[in-house]
């Protein structure tokens, strides 16, 4: 449906997109993610034909959009970052505009009344844009988008300043449309892409940093295998931790183990993480029955898209720093985590640092160890 | 282009400047007539219609001035450059809605010559030659308001530039005065507006200068069309 061929868009110096291809196919929602300024609304701005690309090609429904752009334009419902509204003008006039300036053919009344029905906007149809809500207008913006029922739907961060009922709403609303239409959808929330995207690319830099299921993405990227354990020891003390801390270390296959803090009384969880490809779970089965110890708990943590949102926008330094502190188990620990939209790499103290504080700032470790496996629960 | 057009033309009523513009044209243009028409007991109307090159001036550039600059500033471009037309309909639409309610304006005339009628013979040739005249200027006016309004993002702006350029190609005459080089006085006495008009005011129908005000008319909205063409490369 919709074929990107080394697409690279120039500003002066600025390479703001470099040698991007994807493909989408026909009924497929695909979500663009990436940090501010990575390129996502530049490259949906050369795919709707607002801007042209410096080189590469774009083919819509096998039309290359510079070279027929009225045709591949007919194709495309398109929602900007900011809806390309007339403030001055009425819901319905400024709709029966659009209408007129798509050339739609569909019968009008019943078009219209089928687009406000379908984006909830009937009963603000007389009204003035200028007098609605910013979520309102968002919606007046998705139903310019669907005048003439356009194969292709291009939504620029469309739930920006929805409150929390009406991001569902329309959510639903483009899981509906992504049955009958091809979706491509920009968002920097992290859950929404995951809930309504068949697929992801990550754009970093002008660069598709990764492109697939959120799975697929995951799996390429790191061959981790990580979990976290709960496991009751005989003494119920902090030398159970030790104990049970060094014994798992000494598994074959185990990378690297940390032990958490108290999660119930006396009893810790220990996050684990082993080498490539090996799955530890029945050799750690095997030593707790040896030792007479109980698993309390045992949970598989995958990387979530935020960790591989993360993992790939923050660079390489970061990465580096990952690699080395999964070789030596005692070194500093950096906790990656998003304060106010900036990406913040803070050090955590040491093992054996963390155990004697660990009475006094145990609220404020479980409010950053929250934040660490936000995504998982 | 047709869509284009019918919002324009609802734009300018909805804004309120279709009433600024109606009231001020037609309040101005009525003092010259009064004074100019009735005040000298005539019913030669050329008087009037070369007064009128000023209004003309002062009122194009309040039309044109938010007919592109106020898209791009509230990105209503990206709707109209990402719908199936293409930017001849868009600048096109836009320009005929412009100076459609400039025609609006300017067919008071047709209400003062009837009123002239029952105080005179109407002569009307000239009247209709000046009608014509007027016409076109407005055309190549109008299409320089729109050029201009295609490069800022502010209509204040637009409006004062417009206006400028408006003026500059008024005085260009005296201007051309005040040089001494024969050629360029020459270059400039050739690119006067005010004379080409004023020709049509004395009764004389100068086909080079209705080819040359079309021809400014259709270089600056071909101009626009490349100011928006060229803003998707860059």
């Amino acid at each position: 449906m919709i074929e990107v061929k080394n697409l690279s868009k120039r500003y002066g110096d600025k390479q703001a997109v470099n040698n991007i291809s994807f493909k989408v196919e026909k009924g497929e929602i695909l979500g663009f993610l990436g940090p501010n300024g990575a390129g996502k609304s530049t490259t949906m701005n050369m795919l709707t034909g607002y801007i042209s690309s410096t080189s590469g090609q774009i083919l819509v429904n096998g039309v290359d959009i510079l070279e027929d752009p009225i045709a591949a334009k007919a194709n495309i419902g398109y929602l900007p970052e900011i809806p390309p509204l007339y403030v001055d003008m009425t819901v319905d006039a400024y709709l029966g505009f659009m209408y007129d300036l798509k050339k739609c053919k569909l019968p009008r009344k019943a078009h219209l009344n089928d687009v406000c029905n379908l984006c909830k906007i009937s009963g603000v149809r007389n009204r003035l844009i200028r007098n609605l809500s910013k979520g309102y207008k968002q919606r007046v913006g998705l139903a310019q988008a669907l005048i003439n029922n356009p194969p292709v739907l291009i939504l620029d961060e469309p739930t920006v300043g929805l409150d929390p009922n009406q991001i569902i709403e329309i959510r639903t609303l483009i899981k509906k449309l992504g049955k009958s239409h091809t979706v491509i959808l920009s968002s920097h929330i992290l859950p929404e892409i995951q809930a309504v995207c068949d697929r992801i690319i990550i754009i970093n830099k002008g660069v598709v940093a990764a492109n697939g299921t959120a799975d697929e993405i995951a799996r390429n990227i790191t061959n981790e295998h990580k979990m976290t354990l709960r496991i009751e020891g005989s003494t119920h003390t902090a030398s159970d931790k030790k104990e049970i801390a060094d014994a798992i270390r000494a598994l074959g296959g185990v990378k690297y183990v940390r032990a958490d803090m108290e999660r119930e009384k006396g009893i810790y969880d220990y996050d684990v993480e082993a080498e490539e490809k090996v799955d530890i779970r029945r050799a750690i089965n095997d030593l707790c029955r040896e030792k007479g110890w109980n698993i309390l708990m045992l949970q598989l943590s995958d990387l979530t898209l935020e960790d591989i949102f993360l993992k790939i926008t923050m660079g390489d330094t970061v990465v580096g720093d990952v690699s080395q502190q999964t070789e030596t188990s005692s070194g500093p620990k950096l906790n990656l985590k998003v304060e106010d939209g900036q990406l913040i790499a803070t050090e955590q103290l040491s093992d054996a640092a963390e155990e004697i504080l660990e009475e006094s700032a145990a609220d404020m470790n479980k409010a950053d160890d929250e934040e660490e496996n936000g995504g998982e629960e | 282009m047709g869509a284009i057009y019918r919002r324009e033309m609802g734009a300018f009523f909805t804004s309120g400047i279709a009433y600024v513009f109606l009231s001020v044209f037609f309040l101005l243009s009525g003092i010259f007539f009064f004074n100019g028409v009735i005040g000298s007991f005539t019913t030669n109307t050329s008087t009037m219609f070369s007064s009128m090159f000023i209004i003309v001036l002062f009122l194009i550039p309040i039309l044109t001035m938010k007919l592109l600059s106020e898209e791009k500033k509230n990105r209503t471009d990206q709707g109209l450059l990402t719908a199936p037309v293409g930017l001849w309909s868009i600048v096109l639409g836009k320009y005929l809605a412009a100076l459609t309610l400039f025609i609006i304006a300017e067919s008071i005339v047709f209400v003062y010559s009837v009123i002239l009628s029952y105080l005179g013979t109407v002569a009307w040739p000239p009247l209709l030659g000046n009608y014509f005249a007027m016409l076109i200027l407005g055309a190549a006016f109008i299409a320089i308001g729109l050029f201009i309004s295609s490069l800022t993002e502010n209509q204040m702006a637009a409006a004062v530039a417009s206006m400028v350029v408006l003026l500059l190609l008024y005085l260009l005459d005296s201007i051309a005065s005040l040089v001494s080089n024969e050629y360029l006085k020459k270059g400039l006495n050739a690119l006067s507006f005010y004379s080409r008009y004023v020709e049509f005011t004395g009764g004389v129908f100068s086909l080079p200068s209705v080819v040359f005000f079309l021809s400014v008319a259709f270089f600056f909205i071909f101009l626009t069309v490349r100011v928006l063409d060229k803003r998707r490369w860059s």
